[in-house]
């Protein structure tokens, strides 16, 4: 019986379904329309809406959406909320619109939407379909003439370790799993029928420079920027009250674990006691005293976050200034390499409570050449992508240097 | 028809209303009535639905959004789905209570005697809707869209018909535009620009603009191009508005701005150094 022939109906079915991985998100100009409009009526306030399409191979194609309404936060209201969905559902059906949820998208405000309520929502979305993505506008970075539009979704690695609950420090360290690879950004494209092309080719104005041109060409970036940075200051905030939760769970560890060993040791010597005087020996354990018991592991999840979020003001800030002169790096050797040294010696008295001379000395060998092209490297943060896995950021760094 | 008699047959606009309305169409428009024509029904030949919007206060219709409404045409009546219609309009006001109806829409080229009657339906809905139509068959060569409201033409006190008048559709698609006009035009875009590839564009399209410009200023100059006084004054004014600053005095703008962002720039490399930094850390701690 040849294998290549025709396997059986049986086989064919019993065969699992692999699914390709998501490459490219497809979008109609009109659902980008509607996203658009939907979110600057309401801005500054952020803004949800439903997304439609069909989930086709590698691709997943995005043909139409609807917008959620403000809700207040009410429990009777969420049955409203049901209720709505399903309607809208219903009457689009009626008209031949693909019915089939894909995901959502939200409006943010200078990029600050990594926060845990998206992974909750991500979770639940992922349990009914097996593909969905969250498009992500920001109206305030599309004011500046930029077209702020991302698709994320979550990684399967953070997807499978977040729900079996391990999101330890072993966990992590084993499966090599830092901030950056929490969410997975795709590639968007954008597709528009026939007929909708011939009517923006008909009904295109004469004029060559438009309005988005006015937006970008705004020589005024200081509000954009300013907010930026007080995003970014509450954001480094956060962070150190997360180490410093980190740093007492390590301190209060270290201390148990001294307890633990005089308790043993004590225990020991007890036990030769009572055998030079024949007596049995006591166990060496004792599982009700407090000192053994195991102190819980703050949650790394918030911290990861919150590294998100500053990666992203900070790439907004590069991206913001992508006229800047390549000139001026020269004329700033010195500072970056100051501050670059207090920082990370501040970092290392923090976090090592062992052998901190000698990490101290490799990381400022490690870190000179990164000190030197920090000027430089200022200009090399322009037209980066927020998702870059160099998990290395000083690599690429000092390529830009040499490259230069 | 009736000449003898006293009453006279009113054509044009006769009253107030009519004459001042205008409608201005947002492009999301257009595209929800061309993606609602391409899903049609094989056996619908048009399609027609509500308009939603807003009366600004000067008198202008703003179409900011549209549904489709599934009907029936036979050869001289018209059934709408008028359940469906209530259901969406509710749907919609629970998103955005500030847009009502205001009009309603078809495809295809003219009003047709089905259009009258869809309209007397509307007319209940709201005071004086507009109709506007969108021809997807192009058959004029050209894509129109026309926008319509209707004007009762009685004699003396006998209603005898509606008469659909043209108004002026202001169609500026400032955020067709927003969003990029190479983006909405092509049938498939394969990466969405990123920032320094749009600034590259516009500088290429503003240095054609000056560069015609020049050409044209050159050309008038030279007696080649026949002057136009408006374009003349208008360049002036433009080169007038610069800020006269001494070039040392521009200079030193220009730089110092360039320091602070370049400052900024530092700051947000080094945090992220810093990140990635107390990310190693972080997880490579362990405990002995």
């Amino acid at each position: 019986m040849a294998n290549t022939m025709a396997r059986s109906f049986l086989q064919v079915a019993a065969a699992e379904e692999v699914a390709p991985p998501l490459r490219v998100v497809q979008i109609e100009g009109l659902v980008m329309l509607k996203i658009i409009k939907h979110c600057k009526e309401f801005s500054p306030a952020l803004v949800t809406g439903q997304l439609l399409g069909l989930d086709v191979g590698s691709v997943l194609e995005v043909t139409n959406c609807f917008p959620f309404p403000i809700q207040e936060e009410d429990e009777e209201i969420e049955a409203d909320g049901a209720n709505y969905q399903l309607e809208m559902m219903r009457c689009l059906r009626e008209v031949n619109v693909d019915n089939n949820t894909v995901g959502w998208y939200q409006s943010t405000m200078l990029g600050c939407f990594q926060t845990a309520e998206l992974i909750e929502t991500f979770l639940n979305y992922q349990e009914n379909i097996r593909r969905c993505v969250c498009i992500i506008y920001d109206p305030s970075r599309s004011n500046q003439g930029a077209l702020a539009f991302k698709a994320l979704k979550l990684s399967d690695s953070f997807m499978d370790l977040y729900r079996s609950n391990n999101f330890t420090g072993e966990k992590l360290r084993e499966k090599n799993l830092s901030w950056v690879d929490i969410f997975e950004e795709i590639p968007v494209k954008v597709s528009n029928s026939a007929l909708i092309s011939a009517f923006m080719t008909e009904l295109e104005p004469d004029t060559p420079v438009t309005q988005r041109d006015y937006d970008r060409l705004q020589l005024s970036s200081s509000p954009f920027l300013e907010r930026n940075m007080e995003f970014l200051i509450e954001c480094m905030d956060d962070l150190s009250v997360e180490q410093q939760k980190f740093q007492f769970y390590y301190r209060s560890l270290t201390r148990q674990q001294a307890q633990q060993q005089s308790w043993l040791q004590k225990r020991r010597d007890e036990n030769k006691a009572r055998k030079a005087a024949g007596e049995e020996p006591l166990p060496e354990e004792d599982p009700s005293n407090p000192i053994f018991k195991p102190i819980p592991e703050p949650p790394r999840l918030e911290s990861f976050l919150i590294a998100n979020r500053i990666a992203n003001y900070c790439n907004q800030i590069n991206g913001c200034r992508h006229c800047c002169h390549y000139n001026y790096y020269y004329c700033c050797y010195l500072l970056p390499l100051l501050l670059l040294l207090l920082v990370v010696l501040a970092t290392i008295r923090c976090y090592c409570s062992f052998c901190h001379c000698f990490c101290c000395w490799l990381l400022l060998i490690l870190l000179l050449p990164l000190s030197i092209v920090g000027g430089g490297g200022g200009g090399g943060g322009d037209g980066e992508d927020d998702d870059d896995d160099d998990d290395d950021y000083y690599y690429y760094y000092y390529y830009y240097y040499c490259s230069y | 028809m009736a000449a003898s008699d006293r009453t006279v047959l009113q054509f044009g606009p006769s009253s107030a209303v009519t004459s001042n309305i205008t409608a201005k169409v947002h492009p999301l428009v257009i595209f929800n009535i061309s993606d609602c024509y391409v899903r049609r029904p094989d056996q619908a030949e048009r399609v027609i639905g509500t308009l939603l919007g807003s009366v600004l206060p000067d008198g202008t219709v703003d179409i900011r959004n549209s549904y489709v409404v599934p009907h029936n045409e036979f050869s001289d009546q018209v059934a709408l789905d008028i359940e469906y219609h209530h259901t969406m309009l509710k749907s919609h006001l629970k998103v955005n209570p500030q847009e009502v109806i205001v009009g309603w829409f078809s495809t295809g080229l003219g009003v047709t005697g089905g259009s009258a009657l869809i309209h007397e339906f509307y007319c209940r809905e709201v005071p004086n809707p507009v109709h506007l139509t969108v021809d997807t068959g192009f058959r004029n060569g050209e894509g129109t869209v026309k926008a319509y409201v209707s004007v009762n033409l009685s004699l003396g006190d006998r209603q005898l018909a509606a008469q659909f008048q043209e108004i002026p559709l202001d169609l500026r698609m400032i955020e067709a535009e927003r969003v990029g006009f190479d983006i909405l035009k092509s049938t498939s875009v394969d990466k969405l620009p990123s920032d320094l590839e749009g600034m590259e564009v516009l500088m290429e399209r503003l240095l054609t603009l000056i560069n015609d410009i020049y050409k044209y200023v050159d050309d008038t100059v030279e007696g080649h191009a026949v002057p136009d006084n408006s374009v003349g004054r208008i360049l002036s004014e433009t080169v007038a508005s610069l800020p006269k600053l001494s070039p040392p005095a521009f200079d030193k703008l220009v730089n110092d701005s360039l320091q602070d962002q370049l400052l900024l720039l530092y700051l947000s490399s080094i945090t992220r150094t810093q990140l990635s930094l107390a990310e190693k850390l972080n997880t490579a701690a362990q405990m002995p």
